[in-house]
């Protein structure tokens, strides 16, 4: 049976846990919950647990002890893994054959603990936040070929297969990305994967302002050049208050110290990706340009892997939050969002990371409404000392909100798979 | 013909057909209620011809509004809606039901926005796949989600049976180059999932709807990713002396991190029907035949291209050919994509089976698929997205001897059962539709069959909304699935398939 023992590791403060090992034992909780009413908050490793609204469950339920590669076969380009496996261990058997997860799995631990902790499969498939190369590869959502999982009644249900091509039945995978676990306990992941590119270069272009940095961007990811990551890090606004220092975390030797960094992103054979950059040159019209800065395959991976884990956030005691909104939209939107707050540019634009000190919820929301009013959305990734707490941590309308409700009864009737994480309601 | 179970008829709908049909005309233009017999009957089958069946009354709305407003109508009375696209479909997805008002997007047909800086083309559903390539192809961009019958088919019907194509591999199917969609529940509720941001918060609910073959909503609007050209493609043509040599070949290609545009396989039978149909040039004495696409920068494709041929002759190649020029490389794929007519060359009748498997098992399928043949005594031509792992073998029979009608069926049904004995799954991009509705206990159990049922109730209360279709009505696996065509005839002989 499973244990029902004190735990008190990294950010869990609950007095008890339940830690299944197996589906059966998850199901078997489950089950017993949903007969006498009572809630349960579902968690991997909890490296991503402060995201979202505070629960108040009865018990939480962990799951990293259903931890195991079940299958990887390298030539069908998938691997089947138990929720609770660590994704560094998935990383480091797929980089043994050449090959990784495209959709670059964040680890958030840089920005809740100052240090590494990358989380769990399922973690990664129910927050659905993707990295760098989300713009060209897809998100995880979009890497997520089948599920196991256990629904709020206890049952345990699945969906997908191992292969790419596949229309039987409602896709309930992409469903469970981003459901931060109020659907369904998962219990098994199996993702695409795919082969690593030999090589990398990055083209920086430095000391370009908010104003022409995304054209730059966007001329990047229309042309045939194949761009895998396209970044801008200004160097304004200036904030005594705010973590994000540019030039404290990409220390690098080929990195020019010359202001804002405008990065763009090749991968594939040497031959191909030098000769990718001298186009890029041509086509953004910076041959002649001094201020250029090329990363090779070994600092490009380093500046790509600290965009990707948010590392200049690391430690921050700010709220940290993350607008998605149409590419085109971004510049405007910088324009029209409080001076003060520190930002980045990923996905070619059309993601936004910042850093907000001395927020307030009223602020929070004038935001959102711009954001909203852009195309886009916010979320509150991380909350401060000073805005511990606010009501809308996602963004949703009333038609989406009616929907999810339903969406939510089908899976999980009496709500008892952390209930108000997302919505209230919900 | 296949007996196949539908839903129960509501004789009072029929019976009530006139003030229907009054309603109705009240809500739209009168001129888009079709409801003479006679004008029915183009309306009766979609792509999967075998099963026929008109509908009560046809509605053409001509906006969002119109589509709410009838939905809401038929809620309320209780009326069943079948939703239809151009009707290409090969599951019969859009097959009417007797007591059903079908609601046709065909007045949908414009492109509403071609957005470069978004990158993105807001669309109405009725318009089909192709033109959205069209529409962008002069900018050098293009639509990447090409299913071979994309000439004819709308891209709406695309999003609801989750389309595919022979660059799924490198470019996704539908589900993957979508952004945003319009949607009008049942009940005649608008809703917008996704927008022309990359992600959408909350539920995934653009991914739900996305291949729900038109069981949870009606769209009306959509919003697709474009993306630039390559700036080089080439194809090579590739014969073999077994299948097994060619399965090994596609499995080293993929092992070797060259990830094909497209990688399609075809056996013997095949590619003597397809040479025959429009001479292709392709080797006639090769067992089986692959042709890889390759597309990226001039360097990345003449490199992939050295690194294949190497694995090619390994594998023990009879022949290689890599396409000159551009004209070569579609006479290459005009073979391939001409597989279904030429079939219809070499039997009265055939039925065309769509499973997906892991692309490892291709040989001990093809092998399987080969014993079935001997057994049943009907001959049968494979073709093979090899780089998906999608197969379409074409059984060949005479429709005219129930005898041979009832093999095919017995021999269809062992061919999807044995794909997902290795691993893979009942359809790769046909869809369930009406054809494997009760083939779906071989995949999932009741569980998973009723949690996907509970989805469908929570949006559609009242099961009107293209109900009998994917889920189990029998409750027994019945023997069914696969594409029938008569006479070598399907609804659209001249689209090209797969």
């Amino acid at each position: 049976m499973f244990t029902e023992e004190k735990q008190n590791f990294l950010t869990f403060q609950d007095s008890d846990s339940l830690v299944p090992e197996t589906e059966k034992e998850v199901a078997d909780i489950i089950k017993k919950f949903y007969k006498s009413n009572a809630s349960l908050e579902v968690v991997g490793s909890g490296s991503k647990r402060t995201i979202g609204k505070p629960l108040q469950c009865e018990k939480t339920m962990i799951l990293s002890k259903l931890d195991g590669i079940i299958e990887y076969i390298p030539a069908e380009l998938y691997i089947k893994v138990k929720a609770g496996t660590k994704m560094d261990k998935i990383i480091n058997e797929l980089k043994k054959n050449k090959q990784h997860l495209s959709f670059e799995p964040i680890d958030f631990g840089y920005l809740f603990l100052g240090k590494s902790n990358c989380g769990t499969a399922g973690g990664q498939v129910a927050c659905n936040l993707s990295g760098p190369r989300r713009f060209k590869s897809g998100a995880i959502r979009d890497n997520i070929l089948g599920f196991r999982g256990v629904n709020g009644r206890g049952e345990i249900i699945k969906s997908g297969g191992t292969v790419v091509k596949n229309v039987t039945g409602y896709d309930l995978s992409k469903l469970i990305c981003g459901s931060y676990g109020t659907l369904a306990a998962i219990t098994e992941v199996t993702f695409k994967v795919l082969p690593s590119a030999k090589e990398t270069r990055t083209l920086v272009i430095h000391n370009l302002k908010i104003d022409s940095a995304p054209d730059y961007l966007a001329k990047a990811i229309s042309s045939s050049c194949d761009v895998s990551g396209a970044s801008f890090l200004p160097t304004d606004p200036i904030c005594n208050n705010c973590e994000m220092n540019i030039e404290n975390t990409f220390k690098l030797n080929d990195l020019k110290k010359e202001g804002s960094i405008t990065a763009i992103r090749v991968e594939g054979t040497k031959k191909s990706v030098e000769e990718r950059i001298e186009n890029l040159k041509i086509i953004l019209n910076v041959y002649r340009n001094d201020n250029l800065s090329i990363l090779a395959t070994l600092q490009s991976e380093i500046f790509w892997k600290k965009i990707k884990d948010l590392e200049f956030f690391s430690e921050t005691k700010n709220n940290i939050f993350r607008i998605v909104i149409p590419p085109a939209e971004c510049g405007n939107l910088i324009y029209e969002l409080p001076e003060k707050f520190k930002y980045f540019l990923d996905w070619g634009g059309a993601l936004i990371w910042m850093e907000a000190c001395e927020l307030s919820e009223q602020k929070f929301e004038s935001i959102r409404k711009r954001v909203v009013k852009h195309g886009g959305f916010i979320s509150m990734i991380k909350n401060s000392n000073h805005l511990p707490y606010v009501e809308d941590v996602f963004t949703i309308n009333n038609s989406r909100f009616n929907i999810s409700q339903s969406i939510k009864k089908s899976f999980d009737p009496k709500r008892i798979l952390n209930p108000e994480k997302m919505y209230t309601g919900i | 013909m296949t007996n196949l179970s539908m839903p129960k008829i509501n004789r009072k709908t029929i019976s009530k057909k006139n003030i229907i049909v009054k309603s109705l005309k009240k809500i739209i233009d009168p001129q888009n209620v079709i409801d003479h017999k006679d004008e029915l009957k183009p309306y009766e089958t979609d792509g999967l011809s075998a099963y026929k069946q008109k509908p009560l009354v046809v509605v053409m709305p001509k906006n969002t509004r119109e589509v709410s407003k009838i939905l809401s109508y038929c809620n309320e009375e209780k009326i069943k809606v079948v939703p239809r696209g151009a009707g290409t479909g090969l599951s019969g997805g859009a097959l009417p039901l007797a007591d059903c008002v079908l609601l046709s997007l065909g007045k949908f047909n414009k492109i509403l926005e071609i957005d470069y800086k978004n990158r993105c083309v807001v669309t109405q559903p009725g318009v089909t796949n192709l033109s959205i390539t069209q529409a962008v192809q002069d900018n050098n961009f293009y639509y990447a989600p090409d299913p071979s019958s994309q000439i004819a088919c709308s891209i709406g019907g695309n999003v609801a049976e989750n389309s595919g194509g022979v660059h799924s591999l490198k470019y996704g199917t539908t589900t993957n180059n979508l952004l945003g969609v319009e949607v009008v529940f049942m009940d005649g509720s608008i809703s917008r999932l996704g927008s022309k941001a990359l992600d959408a918060e909350g539920y995934d609910l653009l991914g739900l709807i996305t291949g729900s073959e038109g069981l949870l909503c009606v769209i009306t609007e959509v919003t697709v990713k474009i993306l630039k050209k390559p700036q080089t493609i080439k194809a090579a043509i590739i014969g073999f002396p077994t299948i097994e040599n060619g399965g090994k070949c596609v499995s080293e290609i993929i092992s070797n991190g060259i990830i094909p545009a497209g990688m399609e396989m075809m056996d013997k039978a095949l590619i003597h029907a397809t040479d025959n149909f429009v001479k292709a040039g392709y080797p006639r004495d090769a067992e089986s035949m692959l042709i890889v696409e390759l597309d990226g920068t001039e360097t990345d494709v003449s490199e992939s291209m050295e690194r294949v041929n190497t694995i090619a002759k390994k594998n023990k190649a009879t022949s290689i050919k890599i396409s000159k020029n551009e004209k070569e490389r579609l006479k290459f794929w005009a073979g391939r994509k001409a597989a279904f007519p030429a079939c219809g060359d070499l039997a009265p009748d055939y039925y065309c089976m769509d499973g997906t498997i892991p692309r490892g098992k291709l040989a001990e399928v093809l092998k399987e698929i080969t014993r079935l043949s001997k057994k049943y005594n009907l001959q049968v031509a494979n073709a093979f997205h090899a780089g998906d792992g999608n197969l379409h073998p074409l059984i060949m029979y005479d429709s005219n001897d129930k005898k041979s009608l009832a093999k095919t069926e017995k021999f269809g049904a062992e061919i999807l059962k044995y794909c997902v004995k290795v691993g893979g799954v009942l359809t790769g991009e046909h869809g369930v539709g009406i054809e494997k509705r009760e083939l779906m206990c071989e995949m999932f159990n009741n569980n998973d069959i009723q949690q996907q049922v509970k989805i469908k109730k929570a949006l559609d209360t009242s099961n009107l909304l293209n109900p009998g279709k994917v889920y189990p009505i029998l409750r027994k696996c019945a023997e069914e699935g696969r594409v029938h065509v008569h006479g070598g005839k399907t609804k659209f002989p001249n689209i090209p398939r797969f």
